[in-house]
């Protein structure tokens, strides 16, 4: 496909999204309409909700922390060739990671005991990531494949960790105690405050900075590290990579570890950051939309960046929306997630024949 | 009787039971991913099914309308799965992913604004759900030992679409395998090209396959929402779907192996069901998760080559380009 770019880098990368996204915002209205609700009054009370206040700008930002974070993981793997849908598993692996290494060294300094939870984040989603590269890597497994199991497995772990092992004693619901407060991450409006910014109470923390220098990382890697150059050959073509003396072996699991720690590294934002402890099912599905971001993003950090915002708003917007309009409930966010990804990534090409068209009519090229 | 044989038979009948969705949407998949087609939409084309059902099962009274509104719902979610798939040439992983997130909120979100349940449809409506049948005899020859409790309890009593499920198997093993048709989808799963040289669309036999799985999802949507229970519930598929992918994964894309991975599924779900809070002698109490994760773990094992070898069809997963 990459061969035959007849479009303009601006309608490439700006144009076509935006069609996409209309068309399913289009399709969303119709889903407004058929609930009996005012589309228009709908993307309204949206937006407000999203950018209307200091406080829903927080919400939208600490959401959007998720979403980069998980459509990274998406996006990064993506550059291999590769699918990885096992974001929600790795996330929750993630947080157990969080949650023990904050539950055995909380009590530390903050300076050290942050750090120990990144890491443990990082290393338990990276495993779970690692397993379904080694399984592609060295046993031809397919990620798509494997990554959806392993979400169920991890699910099972974390059910019966959570039921029988790390539960707070003495309740029923499936959550850890809270952790001790060296080990939480600062909340922006607490550490702006000394610096004579006043912004709204909301939850957003260290991990939406943190967030931002993984996409710059990410970048880095993929583009300016002979790592990365070589990750987009085996991407492109194994066999040229092969040919080269590149290992897409090798690649292949670096890059499913990497995807796996930074899906992991998403339950620093919920976990540290948020609920101050592990509760059953924190994932809620940002694991998934991280394919929606990294799609919507076309697998470029800055992409994935403004993608995550977007569905930061949207998850913001749509819960006040919820509020607003009694019709409307929270699960309509999904249907427009859906919707996104429908058109935006399984359409993508939709328009691009016509669109070509249009550019190139003063020079016929054949088809 | 003694109590050993009644449990057995217990363990077997809601194996059947669970079964059932298992069965119907792995033969979908079957469908669909012998014509090249990778299905990770069984999850939102059968929640689908379950919604549309129930939600017309309940406005009309009719089971068989509901049945009728899952089938054309999830026909429906095929064909925009195979617009944007086959039509358009769009990842047939994302476009999968895509209904199976838009399925899972449009459910609660319409079911909410039309029946105010938080996002659940109640079937009470007389008629509005598929009944258990007793087949002839059954009573009388409950009486005889050994084979009439089995005929009494196992085959006897189960709703239509049961039978449904279990009589397609070897209904699909025949198409698969004995039909024209079923020849030419074996075909454009391996090798589209040479189809397309034969003179048969690609596109054509790629979407029939997914109608086909469309109505089998939309049947089991239908069994889980107006024949097992008695509503629609948000996310009540919860991972069928995919349990039904690695049924067919697990069956090496073949009918009968798929019947028998669903089987084993369904009964490891069973027996969860029952071990619940048991002390097993000699092993102590088995966590139930452990029992849930082995389908998804067998199945990673076959895929990896360290339990027998799975071959995927060899076009599955592209979408088909005509050289010019």
């Amino acid at each position: 496909m990459a061969a035959r770019r007849r479009l303009p880098f601006w309608a490439e990368y700006l144009l076509l999204p935006l069609l996409n996204l209309s068309l399913a915002f289009l399709v969303s209205g119709l889903v407004v309409l058929l609930l009996g609700e005012n589309p228009i009054e709908a993307v309204r009370l949206l937006v407000y909700g999203a950018f209307g206040f200091g406080e829903a700008v927080g919400y939208t930002l600490f959401y959007a922390t998720n979403f980069i974070f998980t459509g990274l993981a998406v996006a990064v793997a993506f550059h291999a060739g590769l699918f990885n849908i096992g974001g929600e598993g790795q996330a929750a692996l993630g947080g157990l990671g969080v949650a023990l290494a904050a539950l055995w060294f909380g009590h530390l300094h903050p300076l050290l005991a942050i750090p120990i939870a990144m890491l443990g984040a990082a290393l338990f989603g990276g495993i779970w990531g690692f397993i379904p590269g080694w399984l592609q890597a060295r046993r031809g497994s397919h990620t798509v494949i494997t990554t959806i199991m392993l979400n169920f497995v991890a699910a099972s772990i974390m059910t019966y960790l959570l039921v029988n092992v790390i539960i707070k004693p003495g309740q029923s619901a499936p959550e850890t105690v809270t952790f001790a407060e060296n080990v939480w991450l600062p909340q922006l409006h607490q550490l702006l405050q000394p610096l004579g910014f006043a912004i709204g109470r909301s939850p957003l923390n260290l991990a939406f900075p943190i967030a931002l220098l993984c996409a710059l990382l990410v970048w880095i890697y993929v583009w300016k590290l002979r790592l990365g150059y070589e990750l987009r050959v085996v991407g492109r073509s194994e066999a040229a990579a092969l040919y080269a003396g590149i290992s897409p072996a090798a690649h292949i699991m670096l890059v499913m570890t990497i995807s796996g720690a930074l899906a992991g590294l998403m339950a620093l934002n919920e976990v540290l950051g948020a609920q101050h402890r592990l509760v059953l099912g924190f994932t809620g599905g940002y694991g998934f939309v991280g394919i929606a971001v990294a799609l919507m993003g076309r697998n470029h950090p800055i992409g994935v960046v403004l993608a995550a915002l977007l569905f930061g708003a949207l998850y913001q917007g749509g819960a006040e929306l919820a509020f607003d309009m009694p019709r409307i409930n929270r699960d309509m966010i999904v249907v427009i997630q859906g919707l996104v990804i429908l058109f935006a990534g399984a359409l993508e090409h939709m328009f691009r024949p016509t669109l070509e068209a249009l550019f190139v009519r003063t020079r016929p090229v054949p088809v | 009787m003694s109590d050993l044989f009644l449990q057995i038979l217990l363990l077997s009948d809601s194996t059947l039971r669970l079964a059932t969705p298992l069965v119907l949407a792995a033969l979908a998949g079957l469908f669909s991913e012998r014509s090249g087609v990778v299905n990770i939409a069984l999850e939102g084309k059968m929640l689908g099914g379950a919604f549309a059902a129930a939600a017309a099962a309940q406005m009309t009274g009719s089971a068989l309308a509901g049945l009728f509104a899952a089938i054309g719902f999830a026909v429906f979610l095929a064909l925009v799965h195979g617009f944007a798939s086959i039509t358009n040439r769009g990842d047939q992983v994302v476009s999968g992913m895509a209904l199976n997130i838009m399925v899972a909120g449009l459910g609660p979100t319409l079911a909410d604004a039309w029946f105010g349940q938080a996002g659940r449809i109640p079937v009470e409506a007389e008629g509005a759900r598929f009944r258990p049948i007793t087949l002839p005899f059954a009573e009388e020859i409950r009486e005889v030992p050994v084979i009439g409790p089995i005929y009494a309890e196992l085959v006897s009593g189960h709703n239509i679409l049961v039978y449904l499920a279990f009589l397609a198997v070897p209904l699909v093993a025949w198409v698969l395998y004995r039909s024209r048709f079923g020849l030419r989808l074996r075909a454009v799963g391996e090798s589209p090209e040479a189809v397309d040289t034969a003179g048969i669309s690609v596109a054509g036999m790629r979407y029939r396959a997914l109608v086909v799985a469309g109505v089998l999802t939309g049947i089991a949507g239908a069994y889980l929402a107006i024949a097992q229970n008695a509503s629609f519930l948000r996310d009540m598929t919860a991972g069928k779907g995919y349990l039904a992918l690695a049924a067919l994964i697990f069956g090496k894309w073949r009918p009968v192996p798929a019947l028998l991975a669903c089987l084993l599924f369904a009964f490891a779900d069973a027996v969860q069901a029952r071990l619940q809070g048991v002390e097993v002698p000699l092993v102590g109490t088995i966590p139930t998760e452990a029992i849930q994760a082995i389908p998804y773990l067998l199945t990673i094992l076959l895929l990896a080559g360290f339990v027998g070898r799975a071959v995927a069809p060899k076009a599955i997963g592209q979408p088909y380009v005509k050289e010019r």
